[in-house]
């Protein structure tokens, strides 16, 4: 059976389809229509996933199509009389290979010449329970000159646990291989077992405490879109707003972490400082530094207003000319060009390899941006412009961080010029939201690191059915393995800094 | 050089001088207060969802509370939450906020181990753990030692190793793949050491609490010496919560 391309499943972004309307294919022509696929490079895989349903598998593919602005969805099924093996799409399409390895450790499938199935988060309901987080299988080198280094779980900073296994020969990294698992907390499982939508809004903005805003606009856009309830211009503004500042905020904090690493103490302490100002304006819009409590199902408690405008302008204001003053000294530094120029390359061809997204894709020059490519309302009434930086390394993602503030700041004081602001414009939330039966839901969003994508689905009954999150980390910590290739094991805290992956959206 | 004289001056004094009584604007949400209106309880009990509001009387568990404000935006004339930022004891029964008493949440001084102020009153060394944190707390527990908080002043510090830590600081709730190593963390620690949940994910798992994939049994083996409320827990919380527990 051939499909053609223009005959296959497309939704846009925060939009729901039928599952019956999925394009349902044979693992052959699933297998052979992806290939054709990824082979544009405006194609990517925002996430691909099995959950049990009926008397088997199902498996669902969405593809961000950047061309056409909309997702491609395609979906198989693998019976569970029929054997549990299917061959490797990894082996072609290498960016596919985390998400081949977790539905292997969810549900045992095995995924022929796959050319790096290892365990993914040692989840609490993953098929083979013999397999335990103490006992990963690292990949180990025989040899007399080469020596191993083990750092973590628990690492020297006040950080999230992870576990990071070096092969050295000398003081040069040959080989990096990072075990994830020991954040797990069975979050998409929960998903479905809180049963009130209050719960599960918490919920999403516990995912990871560094990406509020962006996992939990991603989950309240997907639930709206189930329960095809339009929420208020104003309050898709309002979530767009909070995700810049949370951009700005959380990009200034990772320049000052990467000045303390390079033993840089004023800048270490200044960009410190001048987060403070972002996440304080924060807390005074919503109460808490983070945006806990901001983004609400259905509409929101806490509308922007002209008041916090006036103030966000005059905070804007003041960190632009700090922030400036700080960066022209530390950017032109010798010792700081020294240190994080050409440390940790990702080439563009390896970005495009292993799929990056976001700022790890925008380092190497690929344009991948969901505020351009799928832009919600607030995106395509007030365009974002994409910047990407070219060398792919440590001073690459140094840089892009600091030019991504400055677009942010002017895309901020552009809606703030054009946009009348008012609590009347804006709903009360609304957790009591009827969703619609046998549909699936996805929405992703721009956040801070890259793309955040949710995917819900419902059965007969309108009830949630699978609940499938995908932070942008998942993607992308194969670049800091990546970036760690020959390059001396002292430079591994700037490249680790300079990416700032999540752990807790990894592990779930 | 000279450029960089300008950003010192131009950024000034960034240090809170005095951490204990800072003004933090509403609608920053601190201790609740109470008040003795009557309203339909159980739609109230229902409405938390962390379970952390009980009634019969009117009561809400911070170390439940992940600090939504959902209960006051519906029953502001029950509900308010002041600035109070100082919300942290050595008890943890005294988290539980009770109708129509409000006072600030209290230590119990005299359940304070000894040797708590004797070793540490002028010098605490701590260890991070973050056992299933969602990197909130940890940013906040960082935060803590920045220009602007500046807990360093107190001789107050986290370290790199357990061997030089005085105690350990816990944050998340604790998932099944952490509690070994946490575990061995915490025995390498020497002794007197102390143990400090910060966050609501810590002290009851929050949103996570009666997940499979959580191990807590770590918590039930030792004395929690603080309990830190927060989701997460301010940097000023944590600097007055530790100055109250040492000093």
């Amino acid at each position: 059976m051939m499909i053609e391309l223009e005959n296959i499943s497309r939704i846009r972004n925060n939009q729901s389809i039928d599952l019956n309307k999925i394009t349902a294919l044979s693992y052959h022509a699933f297998f052979d229509l992806s290939i054709k696929l990824f082979e544009q490079e405006s194609k990517h895989c925002l996430t691909y996933f099995a959950y049990k349903k009926d008397k088997g598998l199902q498996f669902i593919m969405a593809v961000a199509d950047d061309e056409n602005h909309d997702i491609i969805l395609l979906s198989h099924f693998l019976k569970s009389s029929e054997k549990q093996e299917l061959k490797s799409l990894s082996e072609t399409i290498f960016a596919l290979h985390i998400f081949e390895s977790e539905i292997h450790e969810n549900f045992g499938v095995d995924f022929l010449n796959h050319p790096w199935l290892k365990p993914v988060r040692f989840a609490h309901n993953r098929a083979n329970k013999k397999s335990q987080i103490s006992n990963y299988p690292f990949y180990a080198i025989q040899s007399e000159e080469l020596h191993e280094v083990g750092v973590g779980p628990i690492h020297a900073g006040i950080i999230e646990p992870g576990h990071f296994r070096f092969i050295c020969n000398g003081e040069n990294v040959l080989h990096l291989e990072i075990q994830f698992g020991w954040q797990h907390r069975g979050v998409e499982q929960l998903f479905l077992d809180k049963k009130h939508n209050l719960q599960r809004n918490i919920l999403a903005e516990n995912i990871a405490g560094d990406t509020v805003i962006g996992h939990t606009s991603t989950f309240v856009q997907t639930m709206e879109a189930l329960a095809d309830k339009q929420v208020s211009e104003q309050t898709q503004i309002e979530r767009a707003l909070a995700l810049e500042l949370e951009r700005i905020a959380i990009h200034t904090g990772d320049i000052g972490a990467l000045c303390t690493d390079a033993a840089y103490h004023l800048g270490s302490n200044v960009f410190a400082i001048l987060r403070t100002l972002i996440i304080n304006f924060t807390q005074f819009w919503c109460g808490n530094r983070f945006g806990k409590s901001l983004i609400r199902l259905g509409g929101t408690h806490l509308p922007f207003t002209e008041e916090f405008k006036k103030e966000l302008l005059e905070v804007l204001l003041k960190f632009e000319k700090q922030f400036n003053e700080m960066a022209y000294v530390t950017y032109h530094l010798p010792s700081i060009q020294n240190r994080f120029d050409f440390v940790g390359t990702v080439s563009q061809k390896q970005a495009r390899l292993i799929g990056t997204v976001g700022v790890s894709a925008r380092m190497s020059q690929i344009e991948r941006d969901i505020r351009v490519s799928h832009p919600n309302f607030a995106y395509q009434k007030y365009p974002y412009k994409t910047i990407t930086a070219e060398k792919g390394d440590v001073f690459a993602r140094f840089l892009l961080k600091k030019k991504e503030i400055a677009r942010s700041i002017a895309w901020i004081r552009n809606l703030m010029d054009n946009y009348q602001f008012e609590a009347s414009k804006t709903e009360k939330p609304n957790y009591n939201l009827t969703l619609q039966t046998n549909k699936l839901a996805i929405s992703i969003n721009e956040a801070w690191r890259g793309e955040v994508c949710h995917c819900a689905i419902t059965n007969e009954e309108g009830n949630l059915e699978h609940y499938k999150i995908t932070d942008p980390s998942l993607h992308n910590w194969k670049a800091l393995e990546l970036s760690l290739r020959n390059v001396e094991i002292s430079d591994f805290p700037i490249n680790n800094k300079s990416y700032n992956l999540s752990y807790c959206g990894h592990d779930l | 050089m000279l450029n960089e004289v300008k950003v010192i001056a131009h950024n000034g004094k960034q240090y809170i001088p005095d951490l204990r009584n800072v003004n933090l604007r509403a609608p920053y949400r601190g201790r609740p207060e109470i008040s003795t209106v009557k309203v339909d309880e159980q739609a109230l009990v229902d409405i938390c969802p962390l379970g952390a509001i009980s009634s019969n009387p009117v009561r809400i568990d911070l170390g439940k509370c992940a600090f939504c404000g959902e209960c006051a935006f519906a029953f502001p004339e029950k509900i308010k939450f002041t600035q109070d930022y100082k919300i942290s004891s050595n008890i943890r029964e005294n988290l539980i906020v009770k109708e129509g008493e409000n006072h600030p949440i209290l230590f119990d001084k005299d359940k304070i181990r000894k040797d708590i102020k004797k070793t540490f009153s002028k010098s605490l060394k701590l260890r991070a753990v973050s056992a299933g944190g969602d990197n909130s707390c940890e940013n906040e527990l960082g935060a803590s030692g920045n220009a602007n908080f500046d807990m360093g002043r107190y001789g107050i510090e986290f370290v790199a190793s357990p061997r030089h830590a005085d105690g350990i600081v816990i944050t998340g709730p604790i998932t099944e793949n952490m509690a070994e190593p946490l575990q061995i963390c915490y025995d390498a620690i020497p002794s007197p050491k102390i143990i400090i949940l910060a966050g609501v994910d810590a002290i009851s798992g929050g949103v996570f609490a009666g997940s499979p994939a959580l191990n807590r049994s770590f918590l039930d083996k030792y004395k929690i010496d603080l309990y830190i409320a927060g989701n997460p827990t301010h940097p000023l919380t944590i600097v007055n919560a530790l100055l109250d527990l040492t000093r």
